[in-house]
Formats: structure tokens, sequence, C-alpha cells
């Protein structure tokens, strides 16, 4: 691994550690913890997207498996938060992997129609199954609780988001780096070409998917346990593309851009609210605008520009 | 068997625009390799835009004609603006880009005609025809007849005119059909003034039916993006068969085994379809070159 990579790491880090004496108040501090849960999420996705090339246009699907394991099984079942997480985990690496060999046999556009199509299955079900899901309205999650002290505060939330982010970061650096990583984007730039050279392509493709998978599970719980409160809309199309368009636009297989995707786009709608009415359609504007004039992303983009690499 | 024909009837209405929508997909697919996830805006456009001219008080045939017009007018100034720049761009940013196309129209449309719920009156009334105990609608027999026109017109347009056979020569090979002195930009902008009012014609001729509001793009467009992958991605001929196929299993499944689960039909066919026939119904074999 390059010495400078983890150079980023320690100015994230940094960050982090600086950021809740800074924030003027708990709407911000709010904020930067939705912003480092969606960022946890982006890294796992853009491990898939980014770096093996396989788009996934239902992931909110597998946030939401975890989203409600983690209401359902405590509020019905009578489970342990900590345990009903772990479920919604096993349970989306499962799906994934069932799904994961004949999804990957596809390409391109069918790849993410078959995705798309299990994310919006998912969201149907969740919708539905009101008996149990509280139907369209949603419902209430549980405190989560551990070795008998309650997670309830922002400011314990914070810490608990940060440290997630900073393994994170730190995991994908080291995943991209190693003889996985490197497999991973071998057969990116060319599946044909890695597979003559030994690669196991179905075998990574299953992985990296069931481990995005599981990575969105985990943030999907973690989301609902902070919010407490979960609705199907945790797991419908329009977020799936949201985690879609952070990964592409911060930089499609770079770290760094996955952070810098998440927090604008999760910036973004606060920001358009002040344009009553008007948000949807400057959404839009500057998802079309960072596309047509950076389609390789933010991140990457920028790094060409000034000469160094991302 | 009354109830058979019911379900019948009501699937292959909506199957229609969703027939309308799959060949707009194929059309641009065709074209530009592009997935338009814009599609189903124009449907959104085609209806709400009826409805706001004849309100507006125009007489119906000038309504409708400026509700076809508009959409497709919207669909060249996205193919210029935003599809043309980025030629050869990754599937995904391509997909982003139309996600992003379809949040301005849905949100402008938001803007101008609120959130309310809007319906035209149907064409030729509506006493409904009664055929071996089941109903169908005067307004059926519109969408079906004019889907059926559409259909042959396309037919006609393609194999016997020199601007539909350039058409198919680009969606075969850009390269060589522009050896051959075909102008594929041009091309390129018909598909979308094309798809875009294919879009729009199903958008109005459904709306009787269906109701229409700013909203009802994303569901009606992704269906009609399934009927055109069951089709066969690219295919004229599937993405109608594609389009009727789901429009009937879909009421088949809403009538016999759950209403509930309507809206999920179409996404577990497609998963089935891909699994098992990855290429679609009517989509030739073929080699990806290495």
């Amino acid at each position: 691994m390059k010495k400078n990579a983890y150079v980023g790491l320690y100015i994230v880090i940094a960050i982090l550690l600086v950021l809740p004496f800074v924030l003027p108040n708990s709407f911000y501090v709010d904020l930067a913890i939705r912003m480092a849960i969606n960022a946890v999420i982006v890294l796992g996705l853009n491990l898939l997207i980014g770096f093996a090339g396989q788009i996934s246009m239902g992931h909110a699907g597998f946030l939401g498996i975890g989203a409600y394991a983690s209401a359902v099984l405590p509020t019905h079942f009578g489970w342990h938060p900590l345990l009903a997480m772990g479920a919604g985990a096993v349970a989306t690496g499962l799906l994934a992997a069932l799904v994961a060999r004949p999804i990957f046999k596809l390409k391109g556009h069918y790849l993410a129609m078959a995705t798309l199509g299990l994310g919006i299955i998912i969201n149907i079900v969740l919708r539905t199954e009101a008996a149990l899901t509280g139907g369209p309205d949603g419902m209430p999650v549980p405190a989560l609780g551990l070795l008998g002290f309650e997670l309830s505060s922002d400011k314990h939330w914070y810490w608990v988001v940060a440290l997630l982010l900073s393994v994170s970061v730190w995991a994908s650096l080291n995943l991209i780096d190693s003889p996985f990583g490197r497999a991973l984007r071998a057969l990116h730039g060319s599946e044909v070409a890695s597979q003559v050279a030994g690669v196991d392509v179905v075998r990574y493709k299953v992985s990296i998917f069931v481990i995005s998978a599981v990575f969105a599970s985990l943030m999907g719980s973690v989301t609902a346990h902070y919010v407490g409160f979960v609705t199907p809309n945790f797991a419908d199309f329009f977020h799936s593309i949201e985690l879609v368009t952070m990964v592409v636009i911060g930089g499609m297989a770079s770290v760094y851009g996955s952070l810098v995707g998440a927090v604008l786009l999760t910036a973004l709608p606060q920001a358009l609210a002040t344009f009553e009415g008007w948000e949807t359609v400057a959404f839009g504007t500057i998802l079309m605008i960072c596309m047509i004039f950076m389609p390789r992303g933010l991140v990457p983009t920028l790094a060409a520009k000034f000469g160094k690499g991302a | 068997m009354a109830q058979f024909l019911q379900f019948l009837f009501s699937g292959m209405t909506v199957g229609a625009t969703y027939a309308l929508a799959a060949l707009g997909f194929t059309l641009i697919y065709n074209a530009s390799n592009v997935i338009n996830f814009a599609q189903g805006e124009f449907i959104m456009l085609g209806g709400m835009l009826a409805v706001f001219f004849t309100q507006a008080g125009l007489p119906l045939p000038i309504a409708l004609v400026l509700a076809i017009l508009v959409p497709a007018i919207v669909g060249v100034v996205l193919e210029k603006l935003a599809i043309e720049p980025v030629k050869g761009a990754e599937t995904v940013t391509l997909i982003i880009i139309t996600i992003g196309a379809s949040l301005v129209i849905r949100g402008l449309i938001q803007v101008w005609l609120g959130k309310g719920t809007h319906s035209l009156p149907a064409f030729s009334g509506d006493v409904p025809i009664e055929i071996l105990g089941a109903t169908l609608m005067p307004q059926s027999l519109w969408v079906l007849g004019v889907t059926g026109l559409v259909v042959v017109a396309l037919w006609y347009f393609f194999s016997r005119t020199l601007h539909g056979k350039a058409m198919l020569a680009t969606s075969f090979n850009r390269l060589a059909a522009e050896l051959v002195g075909i102008n594929t930009s041009w091309v390129l902008f018909m598909s979308f003034a094309m798809s875009a009012a294919l879009g729009a014609v199903g958008g109005i001729l459904v709306t009787p039916i269906t109701l229409t509001s700013y909203d009802v793009g994303i569901m009606l467009g992704l269906k009609g993006f399934v009927a055109a992958v069951v089709g066969g991605l690219g295919n004229g001929l599937g993405a109608v068969l594609g389009g009727l196929l789901v429009g009937i299993l879909e009421a088949m499944g809403a009538g016999y085994i759950s209403s509930a689960y309507k809206d999920a039909i179409p996404f577990v066919l497609i998963l089935f379809m891909l699994f098992f026939m990855p290429r679609g119904l009517f989509g030739g074999k073929s080699t990806d070159r290495v």
C-alpha cells in the first residue's frame, strides 16, 4: 500500500474528532451523523459499483431489510436489538448470496434491471405486510442498548458513527489494495482477461455483492435505531438511486470520492429546502450538470486536474 | 370465464400503455445504447398536458396534438443538452443523467400544475360494451386501437421508408451507418422525439381509465422498462408483446393472487425472465467482443 493513501484516513479522523466541537447546534450534529451513515453505505456500494464495475440499483432494499429487522424482531418477538441487527445482516447476506449467481450472469442494463427489481420487491413486501411492518405508515424502533448503557443522545451516536466510518475507510483502503481488491479492479477492466489470468470472476463478484449488501443492512439497522422510526421509504427506488448517485457524483473507484459524494448529497436536500417546491427541479438539474461536465465524478476529475492520484 | 375475460381486458388495456413505453425505450436504446429513465415522465407529460390544455379551453383534438408535441420537444431538448454531450460515457453515468432529467420534468410539472390527481373524459362515452359477461369500456378500445395503429405505422416507417431504414442501420452499426452517409446525430434526435411522442400517446390514452398526477411516471416507466426487457431489449415486436404480457400477468395476478402485490408482479416476472432467459423472449443471441 502506498504510504500517502493513509494520509486521507488521518485527515478524515482529524475532521471527525474536531467536528463536534465546532458544530453550532444539534441540527448540524444530526446532519453530520446522517452524512457519516450514508458515507459508510456508499463506501460499501462503491466497492461493488466503482471497483468491481457491477451496478446495484436496489441497495436501499438491503438497507430496508436491516432497518426492519431491527424494528420488527425486538418489537414483535422480543429479540435483543443487537441480535436482531445480526439476524438482519445474516438474512441480507443469504438473500444476496442466493440471487448473486443468477444476477451476475447479467451485464449493464440487464444487471441494473434485475437489482432494481429486487429492491422494488423488497419495498413492496415491507409496504404490504402491514401486520408486521406497520405498512406505509412505518413503525417505531426500540432504543439500542449496549451493556446496560443506552444510546440516546446525539453526541453518543456521533461517536459511534464516527468510529464506524473511520473503521470503514480504513477497511476499504486495505481491501482495495489486497489481492481481493486487485482481482476486483481486474474484472472491472476486463472480465475475460481476468478470467484468463486465473481470477475466479464469479466468486469475487458474489463476495463483493454480499459484502456490500451486508454493509448496507447493518447501516440500515444503525439508521433505524438512530432515527427511532422506520418507513418503507427507507427501501424505495428513489433511495437506491440516491445511493448510486452518491457513488457516481463523488467518483467511482475512489474511497474519498464516496465520502465527498455522501457528504454533498446528504447536505443538498437540506440546502435546497429553502427553494420551496423547486427542490426536485434543483436536485435533478444538479445531478445532470455534474454528470455532463464530470462524468467520472468530482474527486477523480479534480484530482486529474491538479495532477495527483485520488 | 367472464371474470377471466374481464382481467384479460383490463390487462391488455394497461399492457398497451406499457407496450408504447417499451417501444420508446427500444427506439432510444437502439439509437444510442441509452436506457432513458425519463421515459415514464413522457407518459406523465402526455396525460397531464392533455388535461391542462383541455381545461384551458382548447378543443380536444388540438389539446391532444399539443400534448404529444410538447413532450416530443422535451425529448429533443433532453437529447441535445444532456445525452449528446456525454457520448460513450459509462452506463451508470447515463442512467443518472436520465434520472436527473426525470426529476426535473416531474418537479416542473409539480410546481406548475400542482400535486392533484386529474382525469380526462373518455373519448367516446362511458357506456360499457358487454362481451360474454365481461364488460369492456370504449376507452379500452381506443387504447388498443391506437396502439395497434402506432405499431403498424412504426412497422411501415422502419421497413418501407428511407428514414426508417437509416435509423435501423444506425442501430445495427453506428460506424458503418456513418460511412454510408447516414446522419447518425439526426437519428438520435429523431429517436428521442419519437419515443417521447409514443410515451405521451400512451399517457393520454390511459388517463381516462387510470387517472394521472405529476408522479405517475416512475411506476409506468419502470413497468415499460420491464416490458422492454421481457421482450428482449431493442426488439420492437418484443416490446409490444412484452408490454401486453406484463399488463395481462399483472391484471391476472391482481385478480387471482393478491391485489396488494399487483405492482410487485412485473418485477418478480423480470427476475425470473432474467435468470432463465437473460436475453428476453425475443432477444437474439449475441456475443461480446473482447
